[in-house]
């Protein structure tokens, strides 16, 4: 038995950078055709669509926050119109606006619900409609340990990554008779640019309360995402998986 | 042209819910009648937004629970 997505498309929000470039870059190594969303790094959105189309993988790079609803509806229209379906979505956009609590902003609280939690909900809803006429597919969403255990500084983001599980395990309930799986991965810390503005004394404490005793790598991440994306997991829905190295177990 | 409609309904319904032609009267209510679940309404709104190429708001889907709402919303739309 073989980790196939040959002819399965999918879609990576925040596919640009970070955890999720490696999450596209994976599935379309996998077999799978890979749209990313981005924001502002079209440069790097390009650069992603190359690697994948030097795969042999038809890609598209498509502008659009993961804020707005109506956004997310044409992001899906494009793709089931080009390519006739959408069998994976993986949501990945995500940001951190870190302050205590004491000190936190409605801004900062608003901008991490809305980009990491509304847009989950933007993005499942709008594929819900292909996926039931395609009778399945596979939602992903990336939430954090952060959104399991709570975070000192960071209430905002952990607050929107419990909340994607919540969401997650209503979806995967409202849509399993139509054999539409949803599930959570939750990384730990894992490097890249996001975890690159940690200062090294968080650093090193962090490689000491892994059991692993080091930072993850975003391919491992990918790695996971891939599995839940394929048919290998087939009877898999609502569930959680952490991939942190053992630190919230 | 409006009977056109009411058989083009009525062949998405029989089709998607299984149910015998005889059951889906004018009167008969979807979920009450029809035995739909409420994925099953969802996906009979997007067969007819399908065979009809129109486009039905959410506001509008919520007050097509028969078979006569349905025909009456789509020979006004169409």
């Amino acid at each position: 038995m073989e980790l196939s997505l040959n002819g399965k498309t999918a879609l990576v929000t925040g596919g640009s950078r970070g955890i999720g470039r490696f999450i596209a870059v994976t599935l379309a190594d996998l077999g799978a055709d890979v749209t990313i969303t981005y924001v502002s790094s079209a440069d790097a959105a390009n650069e992603v669509k190359a690697e994948i189309e030097s795969k042999g993988r038809r890609a598209k790079a498509i502008q659009a926050d993961a804020v707005s609803y109506e956004k997310a509806e044409r992001v899906i229209s494009e793709i089931t119109a080009d390519w006739e379906k959408l069998d994976i979505l993986v949501n990945n956009a995500g940001i951190t606006r870190d302050n205590l609590i004491l000190r936190m902003n409605e801004e900062q609280w608003d901008e991490v619900i809305d980009t990491n939690l509304k847009s989950v909900f933007n993005y499942s809803k709008a594929a819900a409609k292909p996926m039931m006429r395609n009778r399945g597919g596979s939602i992903i969403n990336i939430s954090s340990v952060v959104g399991l255990s709570g975070n000192a500084g960071q209430s905002n983001y952990a607050a929107s990554k419990a909340g994607i599980i919540g969401f997650t395990k209503s979806y995967a309930k409202e849509l399993a008779s139509r054999s539409i799986r949803a599930n959570v991965v939750a990384p730990g810390y894992i490097t890249t640019e996001m975890t690159g503005e940690l200062d090294d004394n968080i650093l090193e404490g962090i490689k000491e309360e892994t059991p692993l005793g080091r930072p993850g790598e975003a391919e491992e991440v990918a790695h996971t995402v891939a599995f839940l994306a394929s048919d290998l997991s087939s009877y898999i829905t609502g569930e959680i998986i952490r991939v942190d190295g053992g630190l919230a177990m | 042209m409006s009977q056109d409609v009411e058989s083009k309904v009525k062949a998405i319904i029989v089709d998607k819910l299984g149910v015998d032609e005889e059951e889906v009267t004018h009167e008969a209510n979807f979920t009450n009648d029809l035995g739909a679940d409420s994925l099953d309404t969802v996906e009979l709104i997007m067969e007819f937004e399908k065979e009809f190429d129109i486009s039905i708001p959410d506001e509008d889907a919520e007050n097509i629970a028969t078979v006569g709402n349905a025909v009456e919303y789509l020979q006004d739309k169409v």
